[in-house]
């Protein structure tokens, strides 16, 4: 199946990628060409198969609600592009 | 013999004996560094005077007669991809070009512990992405063998260090053969330990439920060295098992009796290059001679094995790597010029009266996110990123994602069914040797069909070691994988060390003049 | 009144948060109101290599609690990333729980003691876990505005209650939180306060309308930003009318428009639509690879069994079996919570009269709670106290008349009953000294004995004022009694 311009587009979106028009059109033509490839799975019955979203058979670990020593403030904002005396600053999340 | 030619065994025991130090260990390996790394390029930091003060406290304690742990003060190598505390993480991104960590991964800490020398962070595909590490933003790790060639990756960089004598040992990571490839591209030995062995807590994540942590050196002795030291339970990782770790260093050099391997027909087709069938016969040959059966089986899911994996691993990628977004580390567009473009656009907009380009203008905030990781992430990265978006999105998931976790499940199964008749599977780790660099770099999905007899181990969750067994007549090494029921490192350790007594390929160098 | 022309049709999804130490998946402290990014870790502020572990408490609160909303617990259960961008979610995901949540498929029963509406069962859909999100500010004091961010909140505990759309007034809906908070509270599971918000609600909303015979559904709205119980039902009450203008304007359908997001605005009453992105929420969950999935034992079911303890709806029941307490004192007492019942409980053994214990503690003890804003736990008056006030009350120990004064003195000098008694000059006025009491007068009154004897029983309330000015200690009432019986024996 060929993915269209348009869905590349609205996938960048989701992934919050700004592709230029040359990365979109690469993009599209290379994607397009993987997921031919991937179609292969298609002759595969599984309906009665389990999917396996882990690489090992394990359930129930849980750590105990004990407080342990986190990041001093200073430590925690060390790497922010902006901060101020006390948080991490972004341009307004509520828009214009 | 020099000191940067012996194995790290052969260090252990000669600082043991008193012959050398830690220091002159150490020392060597820096000079080795700053006479070749410029041109093989493994390393994105070196330890420099912090390896010899640690190699120096290490010296001190064991003078003073104090407890010295299993690493004995030898200098170890990490990929660039584990969180050092205080140290530069780069993953070998742009978007992480700055970033230090305020914590350490647990292997690091491990290492530090069992008293292992930190001598540098080595280069990757970024974020782990990539099968040659050309797609690192701090340039190409070069195969010492071959200059002209990839190191292989993603872990190039811990593969080629040791390969060009600049470390004697090296953390690297797998998730679809990331250790393994690299290790055959370099002609050293690499591990990737069953999911769940080593914890993967301060590794950076490429694809959560595939990536493991595995040690790469010259010999397998060598490999079971820096296993003992990392791998066990860890409550910081979830997914870590509770199981408990053989002591490998004091089993590694006992043989296997009545072996059974099995070789996968499905290795040795068309697309396998012919110098490395070759190889791998003469390889197999080698445990016959020692007594082991060998058995032809089938892995009849395995040609599936590469379409599964890139939708499972992007899947997971493009989750993982949500968290970079120029908010709160890593690297952010210049907001400025950001901001003034953004506001001629919207006066262009509000005067043309079009509403529509209005609406679907980004904000300011949407435009950080996007803009920061256009240019904080290479075209690898941003494919994948789409990939997996695209794959887990509306509409899409049963087909794609949902799909290949049950293929991953038969994958898993063929697997189960062969070790019931084999000990370990045997075969070649790549279809062909080190390719040219920039050979492969416009068509991905060649290079991704290039992973199509490592990806399977991921999948599945198993352990897979892989040796060199061979030159080819350009003088280019193979590598022999082997492949074990999860959990029976000690066993496959074994069984790579056997094969390392009768064989010397593990002792093959490259002249770096 | 008349009824409006349509049914409304509420549905709530209430976040609670779950009362833990420490976060969900990482063990930094969820402490309310420390200063901004003080409370954090390189799990919690989504560090590259940062990995989650399940906090065993919280799960365990979830489970307590999901049965005691009556849910189906699952044998298996997995943690999914639920993936969008905002500054607050710093790994670009939440971790919650998508297809397979840990209960589903219980309820909640609700009624209203002034029977307003017809006692339901409200069904819940299902009870999930998932982290909270952090904190964003909006800050106007920089010329052009940044947000900051504070990541304190971030990963704290949170239980997603779902109920269906089966509530059908603004009334039901403040009911059903009503009911909630309070099952949350007995059980201990959250401090359900809204201010800190340990407790936030949203609402799903539409009407259904007759049109010609035909049912027909109005588009559904989501509303949020309400922070109070009584704000939940002003914004219903609003929105169900701004909705009938809608669809006499428009006669749109549910389904003919995408559903919208509206937010409350306290202030000015009324809900204003939410900027929405053209991008619609596409999720992409899909399961968290770093946690690995829950498979219940018995024993954890055991265990959540175990700690149910009595809830409400059974401690109604029970109070008027056993005290024989009306149905509508029963609801008042249980609804102040455990502590009161308790002190309800210990007052009605001391005094042997529930009803009264009732009375009391619905007419002192709640209004000087009230004035005072103190908790029943720290109450002037254990319930001892006043359960033997009640007691020598009915004894004739004190007169009715002094109750209240004693029971104040208690209140405010932290005292004993007999300290109470001392200190206001009470003593016990025992029988004997009574009768002879009332022989005296009504020898001294002949009048009054022949008004009684002749069906006037009034008379004897003009002996009242003279046995107190006698004796400040008599009860007026027993002094009526007795006289009464006094001049029947003599009669006879
Ligand atoms: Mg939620
Ligand atoms: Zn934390």
């Amino acid at each position: 199946m060929s993915l269209t311009r348009e869905e590349v587009e609205r996938v960048a979106l989701l992934a919050r990628l700004e592709l230029s028009p040359d990365e979109i059109e690469r993009m599209t033509s290379q994607l397009s060409k993987i997921l031919d490839h991937v179609e292969q799975l298609g002759q595969l019955d599984t309906t009665d198969v389990q999917a396996m979203a882990h690489a090992i058979e394990m359930s129930n670990v849980f750590a105990e609600d004990q407080l342990r020593a986190g990041l001093s403030r200073d430590d925690a904002l060390s790497n922010a592009p902006k901060r101020d005396e006390e948080c991490y600053r972004v341009p307004a999340v509520l828009g214009e | 013999m020099t000191l940067i030619q012996m194995t790290a065994t052969e260090l252990k025991a000669a600082i043991e004996q008193g012959q050398t130090s830690c220091v002159e260990i150490t020392r060597a390996y820096l000079d080795e560094i700053g006479r070749v790394d410029a041109r093989v390029n493994a390393y994105l930091w070196k330890g420099g005077q912090s390896a010899l003060d640690a190699a120096q406290a290490v010296d001190e304690r064991r003078t003073r007669g104090q407890d010295v742990g299993l690493l004995a003060g030898l200098p170890v190598a990490i990929k660039d991809l584990l969180c050092t505390r205080g140290l530069r993480t780069t993953c070998a991104s742009r978007m992480l070009a700055e970033f230090v960590p305020p914590y350490d991964a647990t292997v690091v800490q491990r290492i530090a512990q069992a008293d292992g020398v930190l001598l540098g962070k080595t280069n990757l595909d970024e974020f782990a992405m990539g099968g040659s590490t050309e797609n690192s933003a701090f340039g190409v790790t070069r195969n010492p063998w071959d200059l002209d060639r990839v190191a292989g990756g993603s872990s190039g960089g811990a593969a080629a260090c040791v390969a060009a004598s600049t470390a004697p040992l090296s953390i690297g990571t797998d998730t679809g053969g990331s250790i393994r490839q690299p290790a055959a591209f370099c002609g050293v030995s690499g591990l990737k330990p069953t999911y769940g062995r080593v914890s993967r807590y301060g590794l950076v994540a490429f694809a959560s439920s595939l990536d493991q942590i595995g040690p790469l050196g010259w010999s397998v002795a060598d490999l079971a060295l820096l296993l003992e030291a990392i791998a066990g339970h860890d409550a910081a990782d979830a997914t870590s098992a509770d199981v408990p770790v053989p002591a490998y260093t004091r089993t590694v050099n006992e043989s296997l009796k009545g072996l059974k391997l099995g070789v996968p027909r499905e290795h040795f087709d068309d697309g396998l290059d012919p110098a490395v069938a070759k190889l791998v016969q003469a390889a197999i040959d080698v445990y016959r001679q020692q007594g082991a059966e060998i058995r032809e089986i089938s892995l009849p899911h395995s040609r599936y094995a590469i379409a599964a994996y890139y939708i499972i691993a992007p899947s997971e990628a493009s989750s993982n790597l949500a968290r970079y977004d120029g908010a709160h580390y890593g690297y952010r567009t210049d907001e400025v010029k950001m901001m003034e473009e953004w506001e001629s656009e919207r006066k262009a907009l509000e005067k043309a009266g079009d509403d529509a380009g209005l609406n679907a203008l980004d904000s300011p905030l949407v435009r950080m996110y996007r803009r920061s990781r256009a240019e904080g992430f290479g075209a690898e990265v941003k494919r994948r990123i789409m990939l997996g978006t695209y794959a887990l999105s509306a509409g899409y998931y049963d087909a794609y994602y949902l799909k290949a976790l049950k293929v991953r499940r038969l994958i898993r199964d063929d697997y189960d069914r062969a070790f019931q008749e084999v000990d370990f599977i045997v075969g070649p780790v790549t279809p062909s040797p080190a390719f040219a660099v920039g050979a492969m770099i416009d068509d991905p999905l060649s290079l991704y069909l290039q992973d199509l007899f490592t990806v399977s181990a991921n999948l599945a969750g198993i352990a897979s070691l892989a040796i060199p067994c061979g030159l080819t007549e350009q003088g280019l090494p193979v590598g022999l994988q082997l492949q074990a029921p999860p959990f029976q490192e000690e066993r496959l350790l074994r069984a790579g060390h056997m094969y390392q007594v009768e064989t010397d390929w593990h002792r093959q160098r490259p002249q770096l003049p | 009144m008349s009824a409006p022309p349509y049914q409304i049709i509420i549905g709530l999804e209430v976040h609670v948060q779950l009362a833990t130490q420490t976060k969900l998946f990482c063990r930094c402290s969820t402490q309310f109101g420390a200063p901004p990014n003080t409370q954090t870790c390189p799990v919690c502020t989504g560090l590259p290599g940062a990995l989650p572990v399940m906090n065993r408490h919280a799960y365990e609160l979830a489970l307590v609690t999901a049965r005691a909303l009556n849910c189906e617990i699952p044998r298996y259960t997995k943690w999914d990333r639920k993936q969008y961008y905002y500054p607050d979610l710093p790994k670009g995901y939440q971790i919650s729980q998508y297809d397979l949540p840990m209960s589903q498929h219980g309820y909640l029963e609700i009624s209203d003691p002034q029977d307003r509406f017809e006692p339901k069962r409200v069904r819940v859909l299902r009870a999930h876990l998932e982290e909270d999100a952090g904190k964003s500010m909006h800050d106007e004091v920089a010329g052009r505005a940044d947000s900051r961010i504070d990541l304190n909140r971030t990963g704290t505990p949170l239980l997603e209650i779902v109920s269906e759309p089966d509530m059908r007034s603004p009334l039901e809906a403040k009911a059903y939180l009503t009911e909630l908070k309070l099952l949350l509270t007995y059980l201990g599971v959250s401090d359900c306060n809204m201010q800190e918000g340990s407790l936030r609600v949203d609402a799903n909303v539409n009407l259904w309308l007759d049109v010609d015979g035909e049912r027909v559904a109005t588009p559904i709205v989501e509303i949020k930003n309400m922070n109070s119980f009584r704000a939940v039902e002003r914004a219903l009450t609003y929105e169900a009318e701004r909705q009938f203008d809608v669809w006499e304007e428009t006669g749109q359908r549910l389904g003919d428009v995408p559903k919208q997001t509206r937010g409350w605005d306290d202030n000015a009453c009324v809900t204003k639509a939410q900027r929405s992105k053209e991008e619609s929420s596409d999720y992409r969950y899909f399961p968290d690879p770093d946690l690995v999935p829950v498979m219940v034992t018995d024993d954890q079911l055991a265990v959540a069994e175990s700690q149910l303890g009595e809830l409400p709806a059974a401690l109604r029941s029970r109070l008027q079996r056993e005290y024989e307490v009306s149905a509508y004192d029963a609801d008042v007492l249980v609804n102040q919570g455990r502590a009161v019942v308790d002190y309800f409980v210990e007052a009605a053994r001391v005094s042997r009269d529930p009803k009264k214990a009732s009375n009391w503690i619905q007419r002192d003890v709640l209004r000087a709670l009230n004035e005072s804003g103190t908790n029943i736990e720290d109450f002037g008056v254990c319930a001892r106290n006043l359960g033997e006030l009640i007691e020598q009350i009915n004894d004739g120990q004190i007169p009715g008349s002094r109750g209240v004064e004693v029971f104040h003195q208690m209140r405010e000098a932290r005292s004993t009953l007999a300290e109470a008694m001392e200190t206001l000059g009470i003593t016990g006025v025992d029988s004997g000294e009574l009768i002879a009491l009332c022989q005296e007068l009504l020898a001294k009154n002949p009048r009054v004995v022949s008004d009684v004897l002749n069906g006037k029983e009034a008379a004897v309330g003009s002996l009242i004022g003279q046995a107190k000015k006698s004796n400040p200690n008599v009860d007026p009432a027993l002094v009526r009694q007795t006289c009464l019986d006094l001049i029947r024996q003599q009669s006879t």
